[in-house]
């Protein structure tokens, strides 16, 4: 064995190792969810179940409103991700372009809002919300995702990206007779696609991941999201049903690791290329 | 005739230009910024001023002055989760910082495979965060979790990884390093790559050696991603809730100040009180930022 095929191998040796910590998490998970709470608890060292055993994945649509928590996550993820990239691009391309009064002071109150976090300001919003008779609708768990830190890192990313497109660009296109509007929706939205990506991306995973606004405005199992309903899965003392926890957790998961794992160039090199490096 | 041709069209441009009223601009950012003015921007000025307040639902609210403020001076619960956020962060941030840029090094080689462990490494985050901490609360449980059982076949009892001081900290800062850091590596990773192959090569050519180019010219020359992401993973750490929450139940042991701000405002409903605690975590924040940018001339690097 030659040196460098010694270093090659130390060097794999070390990857490897550092990677455990990284996939068996996920990997356990899935695993155990195919296990019953006994053989869980009886070998919790075990990656893979000695039989494949869907009764957890039935029981936790069977028993818990676990599928309408699963459809509230979709279709509050999707309308916050299409309204951050509608109103992100929008506000980012009036930034990088046009002129008017109080620009600048309006784009570092969208810093500051990405900068500030948006969990210490809930108090005022949760009085806002309350006195809407909002509390226990998905009304400010979709909003507050929107109009927070979030939507203002898309409006600044955005922003970053229409500044690297020349200038002459959007010029041609007025002399062409387009409009600033057309300008935006024909011209400037096609350029930005890898930003869009990034942007997208981040939308879908906060709001996915959102668990402080669920936590403290929705009240009634039916309407929670995913975060809350993963943590439902519990007896009347607390005690958790493990199985039942990590089928569902695998649940929420697997969507999002394969579209990770399908795509993963793309969403690499977009989420590097997004002006997120700085 | 060619003259008239070349001049004609900046005339247009200029004219087109100036026809341009301020409304269009305002049209653009207005559906975004009247939201986040309503949503955030209102708001965060609403919590000085209600932090002055004594509200407790679901009684009217009532002046209270300052004593909010001196409550929270004489509150051993919040001094405790400040000293705790304080300790959380200095754990978080050197480790995820660190983590990141040693796995962008050991990923920034030309080997087969590499690829493959860049997206293991990277997996996590697309993870779900409940999901995640639900995980480890199970694979840190005291009695028959994963941890104290191997740790218990060497002849070590473990300890209460989720509840006893200061294990149950080292629990949270562990399981979101390892959550988190994924995307941290990957922006180090793409900041290596742009580092041009020819000022390394100068630089063994003078005699340098390996950690002397580290630290003297890669370093340097990725330092302005470095600061932007040390800016950034300070603010995620100072706000984090939900890893905190789950893993722990929100434990003294880790309740950061975040989470006393959730117990005082969302359980006993002391919005006055709980402002208070948001307004100090808004000040600490603000002063570790221009902190920072003030750090920033002494050591960032920028190419002219």
């Amino acid at each position: 064995m030659s040196l460098r095929s010694l270093s090659r191998a130390a060097y794999y040796a070390v990857m490897v190792v550092l990677a455990v910590p990284f996939v068996f998490p996920t990997l356990w998970m899935i695993g155990a969810s195919f296990k019953s709470n006994q053989a869980i608890f009886a070998e919790p060292l075990g990656l893979l179940p000695s039989r494949v055993d869907w009764a957890n994945y039935a029981q936790v649509f069977r028993d818990y409103p676990f599928a309408a928590q699963y459809l509230n996550s979709v279709y509050i993820a999707v309308i916050v991700t299409l309204a951050t990239l509608l109103l992100g691009a929008l506000a980012g391309y009036g930034f990088a372009r046009l002129n008017f009064p109080g620009r600048d002071l309006m784009f570092i109150a969208c810093l500051s809002a990405m900068m500030l976090p948006s969990e210490a300001v809930s108090i005022p919003q949760f009085a806002l919300f309350k006195a809407a008779g909002l509390v226990n609708t998905h009304a400010p768990v979709i909003l507050l995702q929107i109009f927070g830190g979030t939507g203002a890192l898309a409006v600044f990313l955005l922003r970053q990206h229409f500044l690297t497109v020349p200038r002459e660009l959007d010029e041609a296109a007025l002399i062409d007779g387009l409009g600033r509007w057309g300008i935006f929706w024909h011209v400037m939205l096609p350029l930005a696609r890898p930003a869009l990506v990034a942007v997208g991306i981040f939308a879908f995973l906060n709001s996915w991941n959102d668990y402080f606004n669920p936590l403290i405005y929705l009240n009634s199992g039916e309407r929670f999201t995913l975060p809350l309903g993963l943590q439902g899965f519990t007896d009347p003392l607390g005690g958790i049903f493990w199985n039942l926890t990590l089928a569902a957790s695998t649940l929420a998961t697997l969507p999002l690791l394969l579209a990770f794992l399908v795509a993963q160039r793309h969403f690499v090199e977009s989420l590097t290329s997004s002006g997120l490096k700085g | 005739m060619l003259k008239a041709r070349t001049a004609a069209p900046p005339r247009v441009v200029k004219r087109r230009r100036g026809w341009e009223s301020p409304w269009v601009g305002f049209a653009f950012v207005a559906p975004f910024m009247l939201g986040l003015t309503v949503l955030f921007l209102g708001p965060v000025l609403a919590v000085p001023v209600l932090s002055l307040l004594n509200w407790v639902l679901p009684d009217a609210p009532t002046w209270a002055g300052f004593s909010n403020y001196a409550r929270l001076a004489r509150d051993p619960e919040v001094l405790r989760s400040t000293w705790i956020t304080a300790l959380f962060v200095a754990g978080l941030v050197p480790l995820n910082i660190g983590l990141a840029l040693g796995l962008a090094l050991l990923l920034n080689v030309k080997a087969r495979g590499v690829g493959l462990f860049r997206t293991l490494l990277f997996s996590p985050v697309v993870v779900p965060l409940v999901a995640w901490a639900l995980v480890w609360r199970f694979v840190l449980q005291p009695d028959f979790g994963l941890v104290n059982n191997l740790l218990g076949r060497i002849g070590i009892s473990g300890p209460n990884w989720l509840f006893e001081f200061p294990w149950a900290l080292v629990a949270v800062i562990v399981s979101m390093v390892i959550e988190h850091v994924g995307l941290n590596m990957l922006i180090f990773l793409a900041a290596l790559q742009g580092v041009p192959r020819e000022v390394h090569e100068a630089a063994v050519i003078d005699g340098a050696s390996r950690g002397q180019v580290f630290w003297k010219v890669t370093l340097p020359m990725i330092s302005p991603t470095v600061f932007l992401t040390l800016v950034v993973t300070i603010i995620g750490a100072l706000k984090a809730f939900a890893p905190i929450y789950v893993l722990t139940g929100g434990s003294d042991s880790a309740s950061v100040l975040m989470v006393q701000m959730f117990k005082n405002g969302f359980k006993y409903f002391d919005f006055g009180y709980a402002s208070g605690i948001a307004w100090v975590l808004f000040v600490v924040m603000l002063l570790l930022t221009v902190g920072q940018w003030q750090m920033r001339k002494r050591w960032v690097h920028y190419e002219s």
